[in-house]
């Protein structure tokens, strides 16, 4: 994430930039090609596998049964892991998770929970037992934009997840109650122009990035900035509505609409 | 749980209204510069060291000061004891006040060197990220680090569909929306943005503007703190 760019494609980008152009032909709000693939992972409860252009995150979902928080024992759990592992980027380094793997699973967490994606109150056990959802997202190919092909794989793993009830004796397997579709955008801000779905190129150069997370109805469910750049009220505002309106069409072209897709 | 009555909040503040803050600037005597915040029920000390040496060195850049940002919970700063030492939250929180206070120092006046930037957290009540971030810029004008600006921060939300300021712990914890802004006022640039919960648009072109007037009536606070302190020794 800390990957150097040359000055010389900085100033190109910028120069593109200023006549709304982008340095892949893309328009300022267009993604590049999403692909989403589910289930390859046998031995998870739910995969998917995610790529936004070149960048690649495959998000494996384990559901077991566990004990809940002393203080929320009537809700199950989720843990959201993100690993950058270091065939992915050369900037990436292998040991524990840094500052910026955990503000990304941090920030996929509060889209999966805020947005009440999974109705948590529905994953009580009769044997006062919860069960416990781990998100993991394994990073393999980072070209930008992380965090949205983070999310999307997050969503799309829980979406076709089952509960393995009959392997700990809980009767028949079942889907995860999914009640809400959040999905995360991304923008950057290259001198005034807004642009979606950074490439790694873009997001290197931007001083700053702002991750919109919105549901079915197009509500805000989560947003995180990042970077140290500065962005005016104005620009946010214009960036949330736009995020607002593409999630609604990565939806619709992802999930046709609905959750159970 | 019912949030608003009669027009007015739990701790019977209006929905625009925001907690008593107090600034103390040069609450410490060994930092080069510092502050203690006290906001509502939150007590925080920021202290600010540097610019000096970077260690371990590799860290150290050649054009410009690096910029580190520790936030920290004591163990007994909330209800049930936390385990000390830096956890995801807090590694998390640690980021993104550090790029809230980045844009505003002229880092390339101290190449090669660090501007250290510890805030504790002695006793929390919801909004610690953004009196954190208020007392350590406080902090930062103390040690005397050149900044285009002071950084003001506090959060805005939604309890009972009523959009809100500056949330205390049960509104934080129950209600329908959270999200900390931190802007240098006085040109308007937002330098951390987060949010989670729900909000509609109209919602959140709402909290964005309440943010704005809670943000100005902090750095009115931070300034006049700092004028008292300094006020009379512009010759020393």
């Amino acid at each position: 994430m800390n990957d150097v760019i040359a000055e010389i494609k900085r100033d190109y980008i910028y120069e593109l930039a200023k006549r709304s152009e982008r340095a892949d032909g893309r328009a300022l709000d267009e993604y590049r090609p999403i692909q989403v693939e589910v289930g390859l992972i046998g031995k998870a409860e739910g995969s998917a596998r995610v790529k936004v252009g070149n960048t690649q995150v495959l998000v494996g979902v384990k559901i077991q049964p566990g004990e809940p928080f002393p203080d929320t024992p009537d809700t199950g759990v989720i843990i959201t892991n993100v690993e950058l592992v270091p065939l992915a980027s050369p900037s990436f380094e292998p040991g524990p998770p840094d500052e910026n793997a955990i503000e990304l699973a941090r920030v996929v967490d509060r889209g999966v929970r805020e947005s009440g994606a999974i109705d948590l109150s529905e994953l009580t056990l009769p044997d006062g037992k919860v069960w416990l959802i781990f998100i993991d997202v394994h990073v393999l190919d980072h070209d930008g934009n992380l965090m949205d092909a983070a999310a999307l794989g997050a969503l799309a793993a829980l979406v076709h997840a089952t509960k393995p009830c009959e392997r700990y004796g809980y009767g028949p397997d079942a889907p995860l109650p999914i009640k809400e579709s959040p999905i995360a955008v991304t923008a950057v801000d290259l001198d005034g122009e807004i642009m979606l779905d950074p490439s790694l190129d873009e997001e290197t150069i931007a001083s700053s990035k702002l991750t919109v997370i919105s549901g079915l109805q197009g509500a805000l469910a989560g947003m995180q900035k990042s970077g140290t750049g500065t962005l005016s009220v104005e620009e946010i505002a214009r960036i949330v509505k736009l995020a607002s309106s593409k999630a609604m069409q990565i939806r619709d072209d992802l999930f046709g609409g609905s959750t159970d897709g | 749980m019912e949030f608003m009555k009669n027009g007015k909040r739990i701790d019977d503040r209006l929905p625009n209204e925001l907690r008593p803050i107090k600034f103390e600037v040069g609450a410490l005597e060994r930092a080069d510069g510092s502050c203690y915040v006290e906001h509502g029920g939150n007590k925080i000390m920021a202290a600010v060291y540097g610019p000096r040496a970077v260690h371990p060195r590799h860290l150290q850049q050649a054009n410009r000061a690096i910029i580190r940002y520790r936030y920290n919970m004591a163990s007994f700063s909330v209800e049930e004891r936390r385990r000390p030492g830096p956890d995801r939250r807090s590694v998390e929180i640690s980021k993104v006040s550090r790029q809230a206070i980045d844009p505003v120092i002229i880092k390339e006046f101290y190449p090669r060197s660090t501007i250290d930037i510890f805030v504790e957290i002695l006793q929390a009540d919801a909004g610690t990220r953004s009196a954190g971030i208020n007392a350590a810029s406080v902090a930062l004008a103390d040690a005397g680090v050149p900044m285009r600006g002071l950084i003001s921060s506090c959060a805005v939300g939604k309890v009972d569909d009523t959009v809100v300021l500056d949330l205390v712990k049960e509104e934080d914890n129950y209600g329908q929306a959270d999200m900390p802004v931190a802007m240098d006022v006085r040109t308007g640039e937002v330098t951390l943005l987060q949010m989670d919960g729900h909000l509609t648009l109209d919602e959140f072109e709402q909290a964005l503007e309440l943010s704005k007037i809670g943000c100005a009536s902090i750095a009115d606070m931070q300034r006049e703190a700092l004028i008292r302190k300094y006020r009379g020794k512009e010759d020393e």
